[in-house]
């Protein structure tokens, strides 16, 4: 019980990653396998975040009376991350929009159907 | 000046792309994204040589000195990969100005040309920087732009090919930061070199090995390794002409130099190749690759999809030599990211020819009856570039099978070679069946003899060039491949 009470954030980033990666593998609608992917890439914010945490740590600053404080760094590339995270939603988000454009829907089986009725020989459009 | 050329071949792509967006228009940003492209090689060209008489480079970006700040580290291997992947994109950017003309519609041709810049300044970053995270950011800077320039493909499925590919590098790309957050929290820094000395003094191996995991699916995904390929037969055939053979020449062969360096530099090798069975992991699969993906390549009806899983199976010589772990087979790995870059390159940049030509969206095997009467050098080209595929002596192809059987003889592996064998064999029935149509096949009634474009034809044949060159004259391909070699400490004893 301790084990699991003392590392719940890295049980956290575990049922996110999973959880992800399942609405990814099993929705067959593309914005909800989008919605994983963010799950999914939440759960690397938080495996990097959590760590830099001490408990009763300050801010980095150099003042009197604070030895403890708190790493900065993974918080930075976490900024970072979450930049990279949203220009890929937004890409995919674009993708999913002229998908929907181009076939009249955004669900994956669908799609593949229209493709195989489609045949491999088609002139451009 | 010479001081700066490390930040400078990944800045000048990277500061191109902005100034095209700005500029608005097609044609001044194909001259741009040439002038990055050519000032990138010639920048790696210095640094290759640089690394040759000064040995490793090492540059404090912002003047930050390393492990704090990024450093961008140039050494024989990763100048070698710098060199293929500037190379390739001197090579296909003259040739994009006629492709991007025919395929992609007015108002977005600037815009390919930005993401193009893009996608060269991410791949370089990736190969020069030495820090893990940085190498993340170019990672996402390369895939971002990669599958923008694959869904501009004028068929509507491209899209799904690029959100599929979307879907599965940014899996793998997330797989990657884990990797490398577990190996930050086992060393407490980013910087390769300090990871790789720090990890000799931790003892708690589960999360490192938790880490190799982690960055081994995760660049596996980016580099096609079986069965993680699904994304790329649909990403190269569905891609406009310039982004397939761009593509197919640098994209999976950079995540290979980043495998390697991370299994060689990172983590001790000796760990991982005695210790854990990486090495027979990565034989099987690459053998399944070379044999499932030829097949596959076989019964294929698209031209570029058959080409596309050729492309899988060709990377798996190249994990093949990666898991044999020795100076042969580590030669033979790098020395076919150059040579499959160029033959790859080179069918691709060709068939982009025929489909301007013949006008069809999707290029059926059939399509391409009589070509030898309708393009004679198009043919010719395909048929040099589909026997370098097939490895037949005289060709790129050839210099890398030779050290992949002599490697796979030196561990004692008889059915590794066998496999090769028949995997060669699979290639020579997708490649004949392709020659056979091009060359025996009649011409269909009304077709009418012209060539691809001057700057189109011009360039892929560069490439079949550079495909007959490497197999006779290997002080670039086997030369500096042997100096990496010897650099990731396998060379021969």
């Amino acid at each position: 019980m301790n084990a699991i009470a003392s590392h719940f954030s890295y049980w956290a980033t575990i049922a996110l990653l999973v959880g992800g990666i399942f609405i990814v593998v099993a929705r067959g609608n593309l914005f909800k396998k989008l919605i994983g992917l963010s799950i999914a890439q939440s759960s690397v914010y938080l495996l990097y975040i959590a760590p830099g945490k001490l408990i009763g740590g300050t801010a980095p600053i150099v003042a009197e009376g604070y030895a403890t404080y708190a790493n900065p760094l993974p918080h930075v590339l976490i900024l970072t991350a979450i930049v990279v995270g949203v220009a890929t939603l937004a890409l995919g988000l674009a993708i999913v929009v002229r998908i929907r454009e181009a076939y009249g829907t955004v669900e994956e089986d669908e799609i593949l159907e229209l493709d195989r009725a489609e045949g491999p020989e088609r002139p451009r459009r | 000046m010479r001081a700066h050329l490390p930040a400078l071949v990944v800045v000048l792509p990277l500061a191109a792309a902005p100034a095209i967006v700005l500029l608005r228009s097609a044609r001044v940003g194909w001259i741009v994204a040439s002038a990055a492209s050519y000032g990138a090689l010639v920048c790696a060209v210095l640094l290759l040589a640089g690394v040759g008489t000064h040995g490793t480079l090492s540059y404090a970006l912002g003047s930050w000195p390393p492990p704090w700040g990024i450093e961008y580290r140039v050494d024989a291997l990763s100048a070698f990969v710098l060199v293929l992947v500037a190379l390739t994109a001197a090579l296909v950017a003259p040739y994009g100005a006629r492709s991007f003309l025919a395929e992609i519609a007015p108002e977005r041709r600037y815009l390919a040309w930005a993401m193009y810049c893009l996608a060269l300044a991410g791949l370089l970053g990736m190969v020069i920087t030495g820090d893990a995270f940085n190498l993340f950011v170019f990672l996402e800077i390369s895939s971002l732009a990669t599958y923008v320039l694959i869904a501009l493909g004028a068929r509507r499925r491209a899209l799904v090919a690029a959100y599929q590919y979307m879907l599965m590098g940014t899996v793998g790309a997330t797989f990657y930061v884990i990797g490398v957050g577990l190996l930050y929290l086992m060393t407490g820094t980013l910087n390769l070199a300090d990871i790789a000395e720090r990890l000799r003094a931790v003892t708690e191996l589960r999360p490192v090995l938790a880490a190799l995991a982690f960055i081994t699916v995760g660049v596996g995904l980016k580099l096609a390794l079986f069965p993680l390929h699904q994304w790329l037969p649909n990403a190269y055939a569905c891609a406009p002409s310039m982004v397939s053979a761009f593509l197919a020449a640098t994209a999976t062969k950079v995540s290979v130099y980043v495998l390697l360096r991370y299994y060689y530099a990172v983590f001790d090798p000796l760990t991982l190749f005695e210790r854990l069975p990486t090495g027979a992991v990565l034989i099987v699969l690459s053998v399944a690759a070379m044999l499932v993906a030829s097949l596959v390549a076989v019964y294929e009806q698209d031209v570029k999809r058959l080409f596309a899983w050729s492309s899988v199976a060709q990377v798996g010589y190249v994990t093949l030599g990666i898991g044999l772990d020795n100076a042969a087979g580590l030669t033979a790995a790098l020395a076919h990211l150059v040579n499959h870059g160029v033959a790859k390159g080179a069918v691709f940049a060709l068939l982009g020819g025929v489909a301007l030509r013949s006008g069809a969206g999707a290029l059926g095997v059939a399509g391409l009856a009589g070509l030898a009467r309708r393009m004679p050098l198009t043919a010719f080209g395909l048929a040099i570039a589909g026997l370098s595929l097939v490895g037949v002596p005289g060709t790129a192809g050839f210099v890398t099978k030779w050290y992949l059987v002599l490697a796979a003889l030196e561990r004692g592996h008889g059915w590794v070679v066998a496999a090769i064998l028949a995997s060669s064999l699979l290639a020579a029935l997708y490649v004949w069946r392709v020659v056979e149509v091009a060359y025996l096949r009649p011409a269909p009634a009304g077709a009418v003899r012209a060539e691809a474009p001057g700057p189109m034809l011009a360039a892929a044949l560069a490439f079949v060039l550079l495909c007959v060159y490497f197999g006779f004259e290997t002080s670039f391909n086997v030369g500096a491949a042997r100096e990496a070699v010897e650099f990731l400490g396998r060379g021969a004893k």
